[in-house]
Order: C-alpha cells, then structure tokens, then sequence
C-alpha cells in the first residue's frame, strides 16, 4: 500500500508544480505590452480604433486578476484558451500536433535506449578492442554535433540522394500510421535516428563506465569463481547494478529530449506541438506558447514519477516511502 | 634519519644523483608535463589555438577578400538562375551563401559569435557556480537544502521551453542568450563543487585556519578554493562546447542571433533552403561546428585524465606493455597475444 500513497503524495506535489509553472508564464506573457500582439494581429496600417477594439475583443483590457482568474477557470475546465490568429482552441491544435510528436519521442526513445544499451555493454566488455574504439570516436562525434547539424546532414546525405534517384521511401513531412506503416516508417526514419543519435552518445558512454567499474569490483569475481557463464555474470550480474545510476540521469535528461523533440520535428517540418510553438514565437501566439509551456511541465512531472518508480524497482536497496 | 630516508639516499646515490637535486614540482607542473605528452589534447589545443587566431583576424580577411561578412555581392556571389557559386570561385573561397554574401566570412564572424557566447557564458556561470557550491558546501544546513533543491529543479528544466517563452516575451537577442546559458550552466558546476568543499572542509589544514583566527570567507575563497580549480577547469573546458552548441541551436530555431549578424546556427538555417544545389552552404558550417565543439570536448577529456594521479600510472603500465610485447616479438616470432588487459 506504500506504494499507493506514494504515488497520490507524487502526483499531489506534481500538480503543484503544473499550477506554479502555468501561474508564473501567465504573468511572465502578460507582463509584455498588449500593445504590440494587437497592433501585429490588426495590422500595420491599422488606426488606434481598431487597436482597441482588438484588444478588447481578446479580453486583454481587463484588469490582470480578473484575466488570470479566466485562464486558471479555463485550465481546470481543460480549456488552454484559443490562437490569436486563428481562433482555434489550443486544446484542438495539440490535440491535432499530438500525433507527430508522440510518433517522434516513442520511435526515438526506443532506438536511443537499444543502441545506447547495446553498443556500452559490447564496449565494456570487450574494452580496448576495435569496436570499443570505433565506438567511443562515434560517441565523441555525437556529443560534440548538435541535434540539427545531425539532422540536416542526414538530409542531405541520405534523403537528397535517395529524392534524386527515384526513391521516395524515406520522406520529410509527417504522415501519419494510417496512411499505411511502412510510409509512417519512412517518414520517420530520419527523425527518430536524429533524436536518437545524441542521447544515444550520452548513454553509451554511461553504461560503459558504469559498466566497467562494475565488472572490476569483487562480487563479479566470485560469480566467475562460482563458474557461472560469462553472459550471465554480465547480464545478471553487472548490468542491473550497473543500471541504476542510468535510470537516475534519464530523470535530468527528460528536459534534453523535449529539446531534442523540438529541433528535430523543426528540422524535418514533422508540424509537431514543439515545431508549432516556435513557429508562434514569432507571431507573438501567447495562448500557444504557454499551453506547450503547461504540457511541457505535465511531461516533465510524469516522467520523473515513472524514472523513479523504474529506479525503486530496479535498485533493492531504494524503498519507495 | 629513518631507515627508508637512508635508503632512498643510498639509491639516489647509485643513480648518479643527490637527493638535493631532485625538485618537487607543483601539481599544475605535473599535470601540465601529462598533459603535454597526450597528442590528442595537443592536437585540440592547437586547433583552438588556430580557431581562436581566425576569430579575431576576421577583420583582416575582409580587406583581404574585400567582402563584407553583411555584404550581398549578387554579381559575382550568384550564378545565372540565382544560386550561391561554389568554392574557389569568383573569390569566394568557401562559396557564397544565398544572398549572394562570402560563406568564409559569414562563418569566421559566426565564430567570433560562438567563442564569445562560450567562454563569457562559461566564465560567469563558473563564478556563479562556484560561489554557490562553496557556501552550500560550507555552511550546511538550510542553505544546503535550499540549494540543492534549486539546483535539481535547474538541471530538470527543459531549456528549450524557457527559451521559447523568454524569446516570445522579450524578443530573441544576444542578452538573452547569454542569460539563458548561464542560467542552465552555473548549478552543474555548483554540484560539483559543493560535494567536493564537504570533504576538504574536514580536513585538518582547515581546522588550524579556523584556529588561527580565519574568518569562513577567507577558508572558502584562499584554503578551499585553490584545491577545487582542477575540477572546476575540466568541467569548464567541457561546458564551452555545450555553449556553443546551446547557441547554434537557439539560432538555429530563430530564437538566438538574428540575420544579417551571422551566427553559425542560423546560416545553417540559410542553408535549409539550398540543399539539393549547394552542399557547401551545409557542410562548412556544420564543419565549423564539430571542428571547434570536438577540440574543446577532446582538450577537455585531455585535461581530466592529466589531473587524474592514476593516468600516470596507466601510461607507465601502458609503455611496460609494450616493452614486454617487443622483448616477445624479437624472442619468439609466434608469441601467443598478450592476455592482461588494462583499463
């Protein structure tokens, strides 16, 4: 049952934190003239009427209390507020960007997580041998490259020749699993590589460290004494204890992927919730930009709560109170 | 004289010296003499050398060309249907961009961009990080707490929300870049080095100071800090390239440094538009990119391994390998491969 008012005591404090983050950004948006977002949305030749009508039309001339008492009513109703733009309710557009950017993070994590496990376990105990070395100037160049310079390069050596050729298999542009899987696939090849490709770097030499040590200390020599085989003294043995402080660091790198995600459905024009909220950077869209800001804190917070339930699970010696 | 001072004499005196003659060396000599015998740190360090040389000579290569890093040459910068010439061509000699503009130029100004946003970032979040991992350190208590929760909530914060936000309310610009990366950088350093103050300040050393009268701002900043700068050194060798990647991306997603000042983030954005014609207009940039981020993240590695006492051992170990290797190899021919393993 400890675990179950754990989770309530973890979820409780999770919606504090969403509460915080969405009262801060309100006030952070609001703090910025009205002035300018009417005077884009009304145009350039527009007179000061106009202005104003606009500005009450958006309800941006009521006194700040009264606007956040609407925006917190709205938030518990589900309701993030609509585009200055376009009218569209908030909810109907991430409703809509969902979809490219869940395809994106579960894609991408998944070959992240595979690669990162497998390539530090094969270098670790195999140290010093040419995969390991090979391995390690790959990681380098991985940590070294930023996510887009991945991206693009992948575009211009793979996706550029292939488009010349005739091939249209891979593609940029997003579509979606029901236009057939193998298109979803090829669509999003690239992307999930390029997400991958820097967490995977991070990771590989993680393990590999970790992984290292573990194998040198002395509870691994006396699994090999007891004559267990090899695979099992590194997959039973090492790996899970090795493990633990990885699960640890994918609480911190939660932020990083959400980074990732952005510059990558940006890079390849997927029109995911990230890409769309940068494209509203520049129109001043504040109702768009603090619901991405909201969703990101519900991510963040649910994330943390499933690293550390993984890492209690994981690690006998963490209880979960 | 104990027995083993005698003997440690008699042996100096075998070898042909004196024991006077031997000099102690400081722990920065020491690592400095590691350092200089890894040819991979080497190698960075010259390159940034060089990179550094470029960034502040960029001037002189402008009335060397005689291209302007903002200037739009579309008469010799564009061929006949308007796209950027290619290397070694009409005086550009890496291309131009897609105004018609000197890709060379544009990306020796991108790095003075890179190298500023990097090293000043990286200076201020130091300072920043170690004052605050110092008083978390030293102090305890509930500025320790306090502390480290901030520090957690920092290192947890998806920086590209924040940096969404701030460019929304207040405009992209370099400020707010550098704010931006310090912000994300300084608590990283402060962990750091409070764990490290919370195991020098029990040492003895420090127990006299206070009992000579030593105020806790003094034991912070003269007994504890000087002991903390190795660490501090090698993180902030590799928080210069994560700078500089932080800023190209920012510039990238038009959330940094704005056209027509160049940056190498948003010529890379330029270039989007270009793939199928100029592949220059992607790879020097890119190129510019890796070349610097690898060196600093190389020289950086370089420097923790110079400091770590047990590399020297690892080198020794390493060379005595090989002398018994060769020793094999001209005894036997057929000499069965080596079955001890370092690491």
């Amino acid at each position: 049952m400890a675990i179950i008012s754990y989770l309530i005591r973890r979820i409780l404090t999770g919606i504090v934190v969403v509460w915080l983050v969405a009262t801060l950004s309100f006030f952070l948006f609001f703090a910025r003239p009205v002035i300018t977002v009417a005077r884009q949305l009304a145009g350039r030749a527009a007179t000061p009427q106009v202005i104003n009508e606009v500005i009450s039309n958006l309800g941006l001339n009521q006194p700040i209390m009264t606007q956040y008492w609407h925006f917190m009513n709205g938030l518990l109703h589900g309701n993030l507020g609509y585009s200055y733009f376009t009218q569209e309710s908030v909810d109907t557009m991430i409703k809509q960007d969902l979809p490219p950017t869940l395809s994106l993070v579960i894609g991408g994590v998944v070959i992240w997580l595979l690669v990162g496990l497998a390539v530090g376990i094969i270098s670790a105990t195999k140290a010093r041998s040419l995969f390991d070395r090979v391995a390690n100037v790959a990681v380098l160049i991985g940590l070294s490259l930023p996510v887009f310079v991945i991206g693009e390069f992948l575009i211009l050596v793979v996706f550029v020749p292939l488009n010349q050729h005739g091939i249209r298999w891979i593609d940029t542009g997003y579509a979606g699993p029901s236009q057939g899987l193998s298109t979803w696939a090829g669509h999003m090849l690239l992307p999930w590589i390029t997400l991958a490709a820097t967490e995977a770097a991070i990771y590989t030499r993680l393990i590999r460290g970790q992984l290292l040590d573990t194998l040198g200390e002395d509870y691994i020599r006396t699994a090999r004494a007891k004559g267990l085989s090899e695979r099992r003294v590194v997959f039973r043995h090492a790996v899970r204890a090795a493990l633990t402080p990885v699960v640890s660091q994918l609480g911190v790198d939660v932020g990083t992927l959400l980074g990732g995600v952005v510059v990558v459905e940006y890079v390849f024009g997927l029109g995911g919730i990230g890409q769309v909220s940068v494209e509203a950077v520049s129109q001043d869209n504040l109702p768009v930009i603090i619901g991405f800001v909201i969703l990101a804190a519900v991510f963040v917070v649910i994330a943390n709560i499933v690293v550390d339930l993984v890492y209690a699970a994981l690690d006998p010696r963490v209880r979960i109170t | 004289m104990s027995v083993t001072e005698v003997e440690f004499e008699a042996r100096g005196a075998q070898e042909g010296q004196t024991v006077a003659n031997v000099e102690g060396r400081s722990q920065w000599q020491l690592t400095w003499r590691r350092l200089r015998r890894d040819k991979v740190a080497m190698t960075a360090l010259v390159v940034i050398v060089i990179i550094v040389a470029l960034a502040i000579a960029a001037p002189l290569f402008v009335s060397l060309t005689h291209h302007g890093p903002n200037v739009a040459f579309p008469d010799t910068g564009e061929d006949a249907v308007g796209n950027p010439v290619g290397p070694m061509t009409n005086g550009f000699w890496l291309g131009s961009d897609g105004t018609g503009r000197d890709l060379f130029i544009r990306i020796l100004y991108g790095a003075r961009i890179s190298l500023f946003v990097g090293v000043v970032t990286t200076m201020v979040a130091s300072a920043l990080g170690v004052s605050i991992g110092l008083m978390a350190g030293y102090f305890g208590g509930l500025i320790d707490t306090l502390l480290a929760r901030f520090t957690d909530s920092v290192l947890a914060f998806p920086y590209i929300v924040l940096a969404i936000a701030l460019a929304a309310v207040f405009g992209p610009s370099l400020t707010i870049i550098l704010g931006m990366i310090t912000f994300f950088s300084w608590a990283g350093i402060a962990r750091i080095v409070r764990g490290q103050t919370l195991s020098i300040k029990e040492k003895e050393y420090i127990e006299a100071a206070r009992s000579l009268g030593a105020g806790p701002f003094r034991i912070m900043f003269f007994d504890i800090l000087p002991n903390l700068l190795g660490p501090v050194l090698v993180i902030a060798t590799l928080y210069i390239p994560a700078a500089v990647v932080f800023e190209s991306t920012l510039s990238f997603l038009a959330l940094g440094i704005q056209p027509p000042t160049a940056s190498w983030g948003n010529i890379l954005a330029e270039a989007t538009n270009f793939y199928q014609t100029s592949w220059w207009y992607v790879v020097f940039p890119a190129l510019a990119l890796l070349i610097t981020t690898l060196a600093f993240n190389l020289l950086g590695d370089g420097i923790r391994d110079a400091m770590d006492p047990r590399t020297e051992r690892l080198i020794a170990a390493r060379r005595s390998l090989r002398r018994k290797k060769r020793k094999a190899a001209k005894s036997a021919p057929v000499a069965s491969p080596s079955t001890s393993t370092l690491s």
